[in-house]
């Protein structure tokens, strides 16, 4: 696969490189992503993402677990094999609830978390690609991919510094 | 952009920079175990293997070695089980409840509570299986139809849905403590070479760091947060219920399943700060784990101890306002009856001692602090087996009342829960970073002592 050119902006502070998104942005710049060792707050919004939204997996799998636990207690108490115990109904309602509750959360929990690993691509094996190693340490990193560009390196290479940026690299991947 | 009082006290102390965060925490899981952590571990290794003997002894052979009796068929294995479970629920109270109220002292401590949560419910599943007497046919509890036929477990039963709440628990801990773990083990990743960089970098699952995915990555914990809450309290209601919905007067009460909550989050909390403190002390991280973190653990060890203090009241009250005369006598005969001592070892350590806290002074130093913390466990565990045994050992008919005394066989299984534990715990605090770096970064610029001595400056 051709390599694809980057121009990384190293930042130093969270705040320099939420600024420096907009002003890189206000030029017309396309930024490709923003990396961070800890999460900044409005970053996203400021890089123009859509507000991430893991409550519709968590809503959806959640609601999977609900029914699956009412099918569970209702279709084995209530008829496959209704037991009599102690006068009560077949399918007792109330006592069911500490089941469907568990049941809810637990697929709620990990159908939202497999969805983030799989929108994210992460699963043990995977191959990051790592633009630069204190990304996870004490560096902000702002990667712009310069085909994907029509200004030219130069500006974005002016912008970046005017931005606040400690070092400028090239890389390619 | 944060404002933070100046009065609030600093919850990174030492001027640490960015990087000083990731040197400080990495360094103990790569450098070479020191001299006290092998001590350490040989000793823990050594009750593991004693406590092993006795697992055996009780999984072979069954539950003759235990003290138990015709009147008393349930003591130590319930109250070993109840005792982990409860320490287990302050993982999960740290990170899901106090990011929910946004409390920001949360991030030194919350890794290390996690992991303790993990194994402590850990420990408390093996007595699960201990008590089982037939652990192979553990399966049984599970929601399978039986070989004869297709009988179902009872899911009226709160056996039953302790099976479905510890092990969702378990799980859902898990899973947060591992999301948590993985921009850390990213870092690691990063600083290391050779194996060392390939396990943590398979253990990473590829993180990046990249705003996209941080997004996504705190909306996650804060949905896991929020499931998480009602599922804390959910475990230790549904354990109060084990007994609550018997017949047995002293266990047969409405309070039970609020009063055990308080109980679970009062003997988590005294856990979390015994083993914090050696953690300090151990990995030098004074600058992390302060005295406002310690003063703040206190607070809620002495607000949840009152809960139970009232709690005690309340349940002997409400007992001879019943004018039922078991439920008097279960409460007169818990208090005044043989067992007596263990009444007051749980009175005064539950409830007395943390009063102390309400002095500045005492609040604030180490050494009240781990001694308190060790006196609460140990007041907790009073708590249970009062609950337990009292309520059993002097039944209905008189020509069978006895006495509960324990044998080796509980003591040794017991001892194997110990053993485990430290094991497991000394093992995360040699190879994963004991306090989560990424969210000390984030907070360090609105609480750290060089950053809110020039805004307060301006």
């Amino acid at each position: 696969m051709a390599s694809k050119k980057y121009i990384l902006g190293v930042f130093n502070d969270d705040e320099d490189v939420l600024h420096a998104v907009s002003d890189v942005r206000e030029k017309g710049i396309k930024i490709h992503e923003v990396y961070s060792p800890f999460a900044i707050h409005g970053l996203d919004a400021a890089l123009g993402y859509p507000r991430a939204r893991m409550g519709v997996p968590a809503f959806l799998f959640g609601i999977t677990g609900t029914s699956l636990a009412f099918l569970l207690t209702f279709w084995t108490m209530g008829y496959d094999w209704p037991m009599n115990i102690g006068g009560k109904n077949f399918i007792p309602f109330p006592t069911n609830i500490p089941i469907v509750f568990e049941l809810t959360v637990l697929l709620s929990a990990y159908g939202m978390s497999f969805v983030f690993f799989g929108m994210e691509g992460l699963f043990p094996g995977a191959k990051p690609v790592i633009f630069d190693e204190r990304i996870t340490d004490d560096k902000f990193v702002m990667a712009i991919e310069v085909d994907k560009n029509v200004v030219s390196e130069e500006d974005i290479f002016d912008v970046l510094k005017k931005s606040g940026a400690t070092e400028v690299n090239v890389k390619e991947i | 952009m944060q404002v933070v009082s100046p009065i609030r006290e600093h919850l990174v102390t030492g001027g640490k920079t960015l990087h000083d965060v990731t040197e400080d925490i990495s360094r103990h899981v790569e450098g070479n175990p020191t001299r006290e952590w092998k001590m350490v571990f040989g000793i823990a290794l050594a009750v593991l293997a004693y406590g092993s003997y006795w697992a055996y002894r009780t999984w072979f052979f069954g539950l003759g070695n235990w003290g138990l009796n015709k009147t008393v068929g349930w003591a130590w294995d319930i109250t070993n089980f109840v005792w982990w479970v409860g320490i287990g629920h302050a993982g999960t109270l740290i990170s899901a409840i106090l990011l929910l109220f946004r409390q920001k002292w949360r991030t030194s401590i919350n890794r290390a509570a996690e992991a303790m949560t993990i194994f402590a419910v850990l420990c408390a599943g093996s007595f699960i299986f201990f008590h089982m007497g037939r652990p192979w046919l553990a399966y049984w509890a599970l929601p399978i139809p039986n070989t004869f036929g297709s009988l179902w477990i009872n899911f009226n039963s709160p056996l039953v849905w302790d099976v479905f709440a510890i092990s969702t628990y378990l799980s859902v801990s898990l899973l947060f403590w591992y999301i948590g773990l993985v921009p850390d083990l990213a870092t690691i990743r990063d600083r290391a070479t050779g194996v060392r960089k390939t396990i943590y970098g398979a253990l990473a699952m590829g993180w990046t760091g990249g705003a996209r995915a941080w997004a996504r990555y705190e909306d996650v914990s804060l949905i896991l947060a929020g499931l998480s809450t009602p599922l804390v309290l959910s475990v230790h209601t549904i354990v109060s219920m084990d007994f609550a919905t018997s017949v047995i007067p002293g266990w047969h009460t409405t309070i039970f399943p609020p009063y055990f909550v308080a109980g679970a989050i009062f003997s988590g909390f005294a856990m979390v700060q015994n083993l914090m403190l050696i953690v300090r002390v151990v990995y030098k991280l004074e600058d992390y784990i302060t005295i406002e973190h310690i003063s703040l653990m206190n607070k809620i060890i002495t607000v949840t101890g009152s809960i139970v203090g009232v709690a005690y009241i309340t349940e002997f009250f409400i007992a001879a306002y019943s004018g039922v005369q078991y439920e008097s006598y279960a409460f007169i005969n818990r208090a005044t009856g043989p067992l007596w001592w263990s009444y007051v070892a749980m009175m005064t350590c539950n409830v007395l001692s943390p009063q102390i806290f309400w002095f500045k002074k005492m609040r604030e130093s180490i050494v009240v602090s781990f001694v308190i913390a060790v006196v609460v466990n140990i007041g907790m565990w009073f708590e249970r087996f009062v609950i337990i045994v009292t309520s059993l050992h002097r039944d209905y008919l008189p020509s069978s009342w006895t006495y509960f005394t324990p044998r080796m066989g509980d003591i040794g299984d017991y001892l194997f829960t110990f053993g485990f534990f430290f094991v497991c715990f000394l093992l995360f605090a040699k190879f994963l970073p004991v306090i989560n770096m990424a969210e000390i970064k984030a907070v360090l610029k609105s609480s750290s002592e060089k950053n809110t001595k020039i805004e307060n400056k301006a």
